[in-house]
């Protein structure tokens, strides 16, 4: 009796790593292809003719796709190189690196700024008008992105950002829903220590600068993977308002370099893995955040 | 007790906290809001000499009517996309969930690799899924070919509009399903074991338990997960561009690939786009309203 129950058990294990492994091949498999047919050195576009060319595409077609064959090298990534710089007339790889790093790192630090000191005033102070602000961060973080994206176009004629760094900063700096996390978490947090340092006399912006922040480690970094996250991939927006290729961002170089014929499926891959790099070894590093940040935008309970 | 003069002065710092993020919100968020409103009453298009007018309804009737927009299909497509992935995504993530909470050892191995797709750009994943679907040499084609034996083979998958659609579909599964596992995951932890452990003395089989007590106990984490997804659906945008322009034939068009073909680049309808957008948020709307009924009410003002 209790044999047959452990042997049921052992049956019920192995059948949960069967389904377990099958999984992992599902989620992981296009990614290793990507790695795989970037380090493999040829390009089908540049001479047809050559026989390590079709070796790649042949690849793609069967379970080598995901092996190494017999010339991997990083001739990919120079040629992705060698296509991007300045001779060749097109925005160099690293401008365009450095475009997506400086877009995402000053929304992520004046974001957390900007957005946290005002969590911490509608979470703590009583104040003129703060019960009508806090309904507001509420009401509009169902406003998607692209519910404002064709007006905010139209703003950005306006203002003068239209095709330029500020463009693509200044409007993602405020989140709403950045303010709302950044709002539960200060509501939270017990309120002894403050009250001392305010009977001692500090100030307010002291206690929030001294007190409040080093406490907030978790959230701060919770925001900051989640505005990372969404502002590394955006697509929409510097679709709609970049036309300076100089200025272009990552998903969008790569979207327009993807948009070239003939498909230069190999230099593509290498283009991307040097894009997702970045973020692949942020998840890697900072794990524990990726996962907090996905469960904290969703519900309690 | 504070004093009256702390209490201005309290009003003074708090209001220097709030505004750069108010300021930035009302600029960017609240006006352009109510513009798209006013700006879909007008024919209003970038670059043109000609002055703008108030049309009314105009540009509402004419993204329904005019079959050189085609809005309707990009609706529709909206529309199937969520009925299809949103279930299919959500059964997913439930299974993976349920798989990944069991006591097994290397069992955060697997969390990770199922969360990594998440953490990879969007752009990224249609491009890699473009070689999948490359034809006639491409991954999909090879492993079709295998398993039917060669009935079916050198499948144009991106290019033919019966299957473009359902291959965008399937590379967004992959890509979402990893976070809704983390979110059911979070909800299976939260139930109490003596829930379990109660069922389990009354005798009660694994399928009777996830049907009497996990089910319900995720009844809010499901709805949660099911309007978000919805949500999500229609806010479809980079895999469809990037892959395939909202083509073959309007195939893999949406509500938001139609707003930035009308409202930008060349044609600049700013007008007719903005009726797009209004109609893109009034849907959006409705789901966050379906889920503000049926979750209990967590953003209380305290």
């Amino acid at each position: 009796m209790k044999d047959s129950l452990s042997t049921r058990k052992l049956i019920g294990n192995i059948a949960s790593y069967a389904v377990l492994l099958a999984l992992a091949f599902f989620f992981t498999f296009p990614l290793v292809f990507m790695f795989m047919t970037a380090f493999k050195n040829n390009d089908i576009g540049s001479d047809p003719e050559a026989p390590s060319e079709i070796q790649l595409m042949r690849d793609v077609n069967s379970a080598s796709a995901f092996v190494p064959n017999n010339n991997m090298g990083v001739d990919q990534f120079k040629d992705v190189f060698g296509r991007f710089n300045e001779e060749s007339g097109n925005t160099p790889f690293w401008r365009i690196f450095f475009n997506s790093s400086l877009v995402v790192a000053i929304i992520v630090i004046l974001g957390l700024i900007v957005n946290s000191s005002f969590a911490y005033a509608i979470a703590r102070m009583r104040f003129w008008g703060r019960s009508a602000l806090i309904t507001l961060v509420v009401s509009i973080i169902i406003v998607p992105f692209q519910a404002v994206a064709i007006p905010m176009l139209l703003l950005a004629y306006k203002l003068g950002l239209q095709n330029s760094y500020q463009g693509l900063i200044i409007p993602f700096i405020a989140h709403a829903f950045s303010v709302y996390l950044f709002y539960q978490f200060f509501v939270a947090l017990p309120k002894e220590l403050e009250e001392a340092a305010f009977v001692d006399g500090a100030t307010r912006f002291r206690i929030y600068w001294n007190i409040v922040l080093p406490l907030s480690g978790p959230v701060f970094a919770t925001v900051a993977v989640l505005q990372f996250l969404a502002q590394w991939g955006n697509l929409l927006w510097p679709v709609m308002t970049l036309q300076d290729p100089k200025l272009f961002t990552l998903p969008l170089a790569m979207q327009s370099f993807f948009g070239q014929a003939p498909r230069q499926w190999g230099d593509i891959m290498a283009f991307t893995v040097m894009a997702t790099t970045p973020t692949l070894l942020l998840f890697l590093f900072f794990q524990r955040w990726f996962v907090r940040s996905a469960v904290s935008s969703g519900v309690k309970g | 007790m504070e004093s009256k003069s702390a209490k201005q002065a309290d009003n003074i710092t708090a209001w220097l906290m709030s505004a750069p993020a108010v300021i930035l919100l009302t600029i960017f968020l609240i006006v352009p809001f109510l513009m798209a409103f006013g700006l879909s009453f007008t024919n209003l298009k970038l670059n043109s000499p000609l002055p703008t007018q108030i049309v009314g309804f105009d540009n509402y009737l004419r993204i329904f009517s005019d079959e050189t927009i085609n809005f309707p299909r990009a609706l529709l497509n909206n529309f199937l996309f969520a009925l299809v992935v949103v279930p299919v995504q959500t059964s997913l993530a439930l299974g993976m969930a349920i798989l990944v909470n069991r006591k097994l050892p290397f069992i955060n191995v697997f969390r990770t690799i199922y969360f990594v797709p998440v953490a990879t750009v969007m752009v990224v994943v249609a491009v890699i899924w473009s070689l999948i679907y490359n034809s006639p040499d491409g991954l999909m084609n090879a492993f079709v070919s295998t398993v039917t034996f060669g009935a079916i083979k050198e499948v144009a998958w991106l290019d033919n509009p019966s299957t473009a659609f359902a291959s965008i579909m399937l590379l967004s599964i992959w890509q979402g399903a990893g976070y809704q596992m983390l979110i059911f995951l979070a909800g299976l932890q939260g139930i109490p074991l003596e829930l379990y452990e109660a069922a389990d003395m009354d005798g009660a089989t694994p399928w009777q338990q996830f049907v009497k007590v996990t089910l319900p106990q995720l009844r809010n984490t499901t709805i949660f997960v099911v309007i978000t997804t919805t949500i999500l659906s229609f806010q479809l945008f980079d895999q469809n561009w990037v892959m395939t322009r909202g083509g073959p034939q309007d195939s893999t068009t949406t509500m938001v690939v139609k707003m930035v073909e009308q409202g930008t680049g060349s044609l600049g309808w700013i007008g007719r786009a903005s009726a797009i957008s209004v109609v893109f948020f009034l849907i959006v709307f409705s789901i966050s309203l379906i889920q503000r009924k049926l979750l209990p009410e967590e953003r209380a003002v305290n």
